[in-house]
C-alpha cells in the first residue's frame, strides 16, 4: 500500500525530473546556505551577544540558541519554494497543469504530486542542514536528530499552506512581492528566531505566536538543548503546525481541482 | 457502456459523444453569468470525423472542454464514450486525445521529453513508451528536431507536437480545438494530411475551426455554432446546398454605387447579400444571371461566379462573416 495514489506519483516524478535539472544549484545552496550562516550569524554575531550576554541566552551558546531556528527556517524556505514557482507556473507561465490535467490525471493528484516532490526537497534540505549543524558543534547527534525532523515537518505544513494560497493566485507579480515583505520577512524577524520573543515589546509579541517559525523554533530549542517549555505548549504547537499541513493540503486539493475545472 | 441511450437521429447504438441540452454559463464577476453554450444536441459515431464551425465566441472551446471532461457543465446531458465526464472524469480522459486552442507545450523540456513525460502522466511505462515516442516522432515529422527544445520550434511544428502528444495514449477521440489557426498554408497541407492519416486508423475526430476550407477538407459531418447554439447541422455538400445553393456571383460597384443597385438587381438569383465591399446573389446558374445583369446595363467594377461553399452557409445563417476580413 503506497500513501499517495498512483497520479499522484507520475506529478511528483515529473517535478523530480524538473528538480534534477536544478540538482547543481539545489546541492550548492543546500550546503552553502548553512556553512555561511554559521559563520556569520552563529559564530560572527554570537560572539558578539556571548561578550555582552556572559553564558548566552538561556545559558547556552548563541550558536546553539539560533541553530533550531536556522534549519526550520531553510527547510520552510524550500519547501515554500518548490511548491509556489511550480503552482504559479502550473497556472500562470507554462499552464503545464493544464497539460496535465487533459491526462487522466485530476486536479487533487497534481496537488499531491507537486506538495510530495517538494516534501523530497525539504528532507534534502534538513538531513544537510542538520549534518551541517552537527559538523558545527551547535548540536548534539540526538539533537540533531530531533530538529531535522522537526524542520521536515514544519517545513511540509508550510509548503501544503503556501501551496493553497498560491491555488488561487491570478496575479502572480503582486503576490511573489507581497508574499516576501508581509509574510516572510516579519515572520523571520518576529519569531524569536534571533533572540527570545519575550525580548520583543507585547505589540509586536502576536506576530510571533501566528508564527509556524516560532512555535516550530520554540519545539526545535526543547528538542534540541532542552530549553524549558510547558507540555501543553508543546501540544498546541505541534496541534498549530498540524492544522496548517492537513487544512493546508485539504484547500489546495480542493482549489487545483475547481481551478482546473472551470 | 453503463448508459442506454434513447434512439437518437444518427441510430449509433454506442455514440461516442451524446449530449443533450447541454449548457454551460461562466459566472464572471464584471459583467454577470455569461452563457457560452446554450442547449445544444450533439451525437457524434465512431470513427466519424465531426467538425464544429463558428466565429470567434461562438463556443466552440467551452463546448470541446467539456467534451474533454475539463470543465463541469451548468446542465443537460453528457456522455461520452458512454461514461458521464461529471463523475468518471479520470476514466474517460484516459481515452481521449486532447489539443487545445492554446498550445500547452512545456518549453523546459526537449520535443521527445514533451512527448514521454505525457505519456507518463498516463501511466504508461518507460519500456512501452520508447518505441511509441519514436513513431510519434515519425508520424509528426520531428524526428530530426527531438532533442530540440519546443521554444525553437516553429508554430507548425509546435502544433505537429501537440497533436503528437496526444496520441500518446493511443486515443481512440481525438479532440482538435483550432488545430490550424494562425499557421501557413503550407504548414496547414502538412496537417491536415497528418489529420487524414489519422482518420484512415478509425480514431474518431472532433474538430473545431473557423476556417470553411478546413471544414470542407476534414469534416464529413459538421454543425455551425452560433451565440452558444447549434444553427445548422449536416454534412458540407447537404448544407451548402440546402443553405447556399449551387453558385454564387460576387459583383463589386465600388462602396457609392453598391446601395443605388441593389434594387435594379431584382429578380436576378433566388437570395442577395450585400457586404460592405461587395454583392452576393446566390442562384443555380451564375454565368446567366451575370449576363443579366450586364444586359440591365448595371456593369460591375469586378464580378466573378463561383461555386457555394460553407462561408456563404456561414454568412446565411448568421449574417456575418466567418473570419473576419
Ligand atoms: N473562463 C471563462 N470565463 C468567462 N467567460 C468565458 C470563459 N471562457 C469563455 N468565455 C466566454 O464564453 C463565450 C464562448 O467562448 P469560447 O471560448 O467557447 O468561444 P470560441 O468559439 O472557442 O471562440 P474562439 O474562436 O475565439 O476561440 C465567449 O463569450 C467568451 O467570452
Ligand atoms: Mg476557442
Amino acid at each position: 500500500m503506497s500513501i499517495l495514489a498512483v497520479g499522484s506519483r507520475r506529478v511528483a516524478e515529473s517535478r523530480l525530473r524538473n528538480m534534477w535539472r536544478w540538482r547543481n544549484a539545489i546541492i550548492t545552496f543546500g550546503i552553502g546556505n548553512p556553512v555561511l550562516y554559521l559563520i556569520a550569524v552563529g559564530l560572527g554575531v554570537g560572539s558578539l551577544v556571548e561578550e555582552s550576554m556572559p553564558g548566552g541566552i538561556d545559558g547556552i551558546p548563541y550558536l546553539a540558541f539560533i541553530a533550531p531556528a536556522l534549519i526550520i527556517t531553510a527547510a520552510m524556505q524550500a519547501g515554500q519554494d518548490e511548491v509556489v514557482f511550480p503552482t504559479l507556473a502550473g497556472f500562470i507561465w507554462t499552464k503545464t497543469f493544464y497539460a496535465m490535467r487533459a491526462t487522466s490525471l485530476t486536479g487533487a493528484q497534481i496537488a499531491e504530486g507537486v506538495l510530495f516532490a517538494a516534501f523530497g526537497r525539504i528532507v534534502l534540505t534538513s538531513v544537510v542542514y542538520g549534518l551541517v549543524l552537527l559538523l558545527f558543534g551547535a548540536v548534539s547527534i540526538s539533537g540533531a536528530l530531533g530538529v531535522t525532523a522537526l524542520a521536515i515537518l514544519t517545513g511540509t505544513c508550510w509548503a501544503a499552506t503556501m501551496q493553497a494560497i498560491a491555488a488561487s493566485v491570478h496575479d502572480d507579480g503582486g503576490f511573489l512581492s507581497l508574499a516576501g515583505r508581509v509574510i516572510i520577512m516579519p515572520m523571520f524577524l518576529f519569531s524569536g528566531t534571533f533572540y527570545p520573543l519575550s525580548a520583543l515589546p507585547l505589540a509586536v509579541q502576536w506576530i510571533g505566536w501566528i508564527s509556524p517559525l516560532w512555535h516550530a523554533t520554540e519545539l526545535g530549542r526543547w528538542l534540541s538543548y532542552g530549553a524549558p517549555t510547558p507540555l501543553w505548549q508543546v501540544c498546541v504547537s505541534v496541534a498549530y503546525l498540524m492544522v496548517l499541513g492537513v487544512g493546508g493540503v485539504v484547500l489546495a486539493r480542493r482549489r487545483f481541482e475547481r481551478r482546473l475545472t472551470s | 457502456m453503463d448508459v442506454a441511450f434513447p434512439p437518437g437521429r444518427h441510430g449509433w447504438l454506442c455514440p461516442v459523444i451524446w449530449a443533450r441540452d447541454l449548457t454551460k454559463s461562466y459566472a464572471t464577476k464584471t459583467s454577470g453569468d455569461v452563457l457560452a453554450v446554450d442547449s445544444i444536441d450533439l451525437e457524434v459515431g465512431p470513427g466519424e470525423s465531426f467538425g464544429i464551425l463558428g466565429a470567434n465566441g461562438a463556443g466552440k472551446s467551452t463546448t470541446m472542454r467539456m467534451i474533454g471532461a475539463t470543465l463541469q457543465r451548468t446542465s443537460g446531458e453528457l456522455t461520452i464514450l458512454g461514461h458521464d465526464p461529471q463523475h468518471e472524469g479520470p476514466l474517460i480522459r484516459a481515452h481521449l486525445g486532447v489539443v487545445p486552442q492554446q498550445d500547452t507545450l512545456d518549453t523546459d523540456l526537449t520535443v521527445r521529453e514533451n512527448i514521454y513525460v505525457y505519456g507518463r502522466y498516463f501511466g504508461l511505462s518507460r519500456a512501452e513508451l520508447q518505441p511509441r515516442v519514436d513513431d510519434l516522432l515519425d508520424f509528426a515529422q520531428l524526428q530530426d528536431k527531438r532533442d530540440a527544445k519546443v521554444d525553437s520550434l516553429s508554430g507548425g511544428m509546435k502544433r505537429r507536437l501537440t497533436i503528437a502528444r496526444s496520441l500518446v495514449n493511443e486515443p481512440s477521440l481525438l479532440l482538435l480545438d483550432e488545430p490550424t489557426t494562425g499557421l501557413d498554408p503550407q504548414a496547414r497541407h502538412l496537417l491536415w494530411d497528418r489529420l487524414f492519416r489519422l482518420r484512415e486508423t478509425g480514431v474518431t475526430l472532433v474538430l473545431t475551426t473557423h476556417y470553411m476550407d478546413e471544414a470542407e477538407q476534414l469534416c464529413e459531418r459538421l454543425v455551425v455554432m452560433d451565440a452558444g447554439r447549434i444553427v445548422a447541422e449536416g454534412s458540407p455538400a447537404h448544407l451548402i446546398r440546402t443553405h447556399a445553393g449551387r453558385e454564387v456571383v460576387e459583383v463589386r460597384f465600388g462602396a457609392q454605387r453598391s446601395n443605388e443597385v441593389v434594387p435594379h438587381l431584382a429578380g436576378i438569383g433566388q437570395r442577395t447579400e450585400v457586404l460592405p465591399d461587395r454583392i452576393l446573389l446566390y442562384t443555380e446558374a451564375g454565368e446567366a444571371d451575370l449576363h443579366e445583369i450586364v444586359a440591365r446595363g448595371l456593369t460591375p467594377t469586378t464580378a466573378l461566379v463561383r461555386r457555394a461553399s460553407l462561408e456563404d452557409v456561414f454568412l446565411r445563417l448568421t449574417g456575418r462573416t466567418l473570419v473576419d476580413e
